[in-house]
């Protein structure tokens, strides 16, 4: 996994709510047998229409906005658990994306794939949504090592919320496999006072 | 069998809830400020979530820790007509055979397309007794929440999470809220399991329970079948919750006793034992109750592109300004999609296509609704109906019983089993603008096909809508 500690960046604005991972990528592009290639289909159906054609009107294909910031309505990546959805995120360059609420199995895709989710209030949330809107090119800046989050823009920072485990692993770019591949150990020990059917 | 976690002081001393008690029987260690290392008895895997999670495993030059707690199947891609020839979509035939491949090399239990226990995982793996009371199991699939209705810890996970259990049979979870939804009363006639699941999600919201795991009680909870306790519980993701689960009771055991992977003979009376411990002890506390009344819940169809937004059959959309200002936006995309305006009821709404079948309603009981409901009348002419069991098993039980004579009768044909229309990754897509009544799980945007239009209901419901070609409440005719 890729190391993030400090990030300052533009950002893409998405105001929707709960928006599902079948948004996110559509089932018919779930068949690659590889990690590759998902960011080429990253909102597949908003962003370009039945013919293939770039849609003007979704924010992708806005030339205002870019960064390595998604910034979503709340409840996003509910839906299903594919990790195709956290794959196309990163693979379409975002390594944070910041909402004010994201589904369980989606946060977890995300953090293992090295993009932070980060959690703000509704009230920070509406305003990131207004000052980008106003300023396409404002920057906000995610601290992970102190767990702050700030609207370069208007000098608002919120803290945010990670355990101590995930964010040595953002920090140090380890993954939970490594972890538990060194703890065998104790795997074969739980076996021996695991209730077995 | 004989852990100390059966002994009763450890419960006097803290009454626990059934949730509680299969986590804490399952933590291998707990990280100092992370999550729990949490061991799993058994995984499942389809082939749409695992090709990347075995080339990681062969990457890092791993076996598979523990196969035998591995169970393998396709049912996303693979068609439901002409099982018995290879799939024409080379992408889909790929990544079917790459299961196959995984499946064989890695010595795990297996069973192809045409094997007659292949189906739909979450259909398959009750009916053989694979899933058992008291367990953990995961699979890379949000509907693995399916399971609970055993009495389990069952919950979806990403593929570096599949990985993960496959090389350690481990995975890394933060301990979810536990959350008790009581239903009490008894359902009028004419009302599913489904229905229950609908009007609680449309009640929870489509987020209203993440981060909470669900213990779903009362007597009308109680009072459904298996089948109907799997069902509620498939749901559980539909609302944000990692999962759902039922305490296990006389149902449960009649039910699993004599399947095929079910403990048999002295196992079976210690398993019993066990089981009989885990229901969640008077006292326990959960951090979150929703106290339901039965008698409130109607047939129930969605009207919107998230399961939570979902309405009694002959209710009407809520208006824009019932909504809360920052869900407006979503709100009106989601009704412009669906081509329905708000304040609107679906009563008498013309319908195309009707699908029957998925993890949701894919089980025997779902095809005897319907078969009872259609019984000696006759579809409507404009309406493509896709009839699909969750399973071989599903299938050869439906044709024991003559129930594919009785909707042969009323213009109706049984295809081959698998996930089908629910997210069409096979050839069963509902055209861009075309109305489905489906009783899988999801109305997302493109879910049943690019631009298709899903309204989300019952059996029952499902089966008046093929009849009259409109969305039609079905206690009319019951």
């Amino acid at each position: 996994m890729e190391k993030l500690n400090i990030l300052q960046s533009t950002c893409i604005p998405l105001p929707l709510e709960n928006v599902d991972t079948d948004q996110i990528i559509p089932a018919r592009f779930l068949k690659a047998t590889s990690k590759d290639g998902f960011g080429d289909n990253l909102f597949r159906d908003w962003r370009y229409d039945k013919n293939g054609n770039p849609n003007p009107d979704f924010v992708l294909n806005n030339p205002l906005y870019k960064g390595q910031i998604l910034v979503a309505g709340k409840n996003f990546g509910s839906g299903s658990s594919r990790e195709h959805a956290a794959w196309a995120i990163a693979g379409y360059g975002f390594r944070v994306v910041v909402s004010s609420f994201f589904a369980d199995i989606f946060k977890n895709n995300a953090m293992n794939n090295g993009v932070l989710p980060v959690v703000v209030s509704d009230d920070f949330l509406a305003e990131i949504f207004a000052t980008v809107k106003q300023k396409p090119d404002m920057t906000l800046t995610v601290n992970l090592e102190k767990q702050i989050v700030t609207n370069d823009t208007t000098g608002r920072s919120e803290s945010f919320a990670i355990n101590g485990y995930k964010r040595e692993c953002f920090l140090n770019g380890f993954d939970d496999i490594d972890y538990l591949l060194s703890r065998k150990d104790k795997i074969e020990e739980y076996e021996q006072r695991r209730i077995r059917f | 069998m004989g852990n100390n976690l059966r002994n009763g002081k450890m419960q006097m001393n803290k009454p626990l809830t059934l949730f509680d008690k299969i986590w804490n029987a399952h933590v291998v260690t707990e990280l100092a400020d992370g999550p729990t290392q949490l061991y799993i008895d058994r995984m499942y895997c389809h082939e749409v979530t695992s090709p990347q999670a075995f080339a990681g495993l062969r990457a890092r030059k791993l076996k598979v820790f523990r196969p035998a707690q591995i169970t393998c199947m396709p049912d996303h891609n693979i068609p439901t007509l002409g099982q018995d020839k290879p799939i024409r979509d080379e992408v889909s035939r790929n990544q079917v055979d790459t299961l196959d491949r995984n499946a064989k090399e890695f010595g795990l239990n297996y069973y192809p397309m045409g094997h007659p226990k292949n189906g739909i995982i979450h259909v398959v793996g009750p009916e053989n007794g694979l899933s058992l009371p008291g367990m953990t199991m995961v699979c890379g699939d949000s509907h693995t929440s399916t399971h609970g209705a055993v009495g389990a810890v069952a919950f979806g996970i990403g593929t570096s999470e599949v990985e993960m259990v496959l090389a350690t049979q481990c995975i890394l979870q933060t301990k979810p809220k536990t959350m008790r939804i009581s239903v009490n009363g008894r359902l009028a006639k004419g009302v599913t399991a489904k229905d229950m699941a609908l009007y609680i999600i449309s009640r929870m919201t489509t987020g209203g329970a993440t981060g909470y795991f669900v213990e779903y009680a009362g007597s009308a909870v109680r009072a459904l079948s298996m089948e109907g306790r799997l069902t509620l519980c498939n749901l559980s993701i539909e609302m944000g919750a990692r999962g759902g689960m039922v305490a296990p009771d006389e149902t449960t055991f009649a039910y699993l006793e004599g399947r095929e992977y079910s403990p048999k003979g002295e196992d079976w009376a210690k398993a019993l034992a066990y089981w009989k411990s885990l229901p969640t002890d008077d006292g326990a506390v959960f951090d979150k109750e929703i106290v339901l009344d039965a008698a409130d819940i109607e047939p129930m169809v969605t009207y919107g592109t998230n399961p939570g937004m979902g309405m009694s059959i002959d209710g009407r959309i809520p208006e824009l300004e019932t909504v809360e200002p920052a869900g407006r936006i979503s709100f009106r995309k989601s009704l412009d999609y669906m081509g329905f305006q708000p304040g609107e009821q679906l009563l008498g709404k013309k319908i195309d296509y009707v699908f029957l079948g998925s993890c949701t309603n894919g089980r025997m009981e779902d095809f005897r609704l319907f078969a009872n409901y259609v019984k000696g009348k006759h579809k409507a002419e404009h309406v493509v109906a896709w009839l699909v069991p969750g399973s071989w098993a599903v299938d050869r039980q439906i044709r024991a019983e003559g129930l594919d004579r009785i909707l042969a009768e009323a213009g109706f044909e049984l295809r081959q089993p698998g996930c089908s229309a629910c997210l069409a990754m096979n050839d069963d897509k509902v055209p861009a603008g075309k109305y489905a009544v489906s009783t899988s799980n999801r109305n997302f945007e493109g879910r049943q096909g690019p631009g298709a239009r899903t309204i989300l209901a019952g059996p029952l419901v499902a089966a008046a809508a093929a009849i009259t070609g409109q969305i039609t409440d079905p206690r009319t005719s019951l």
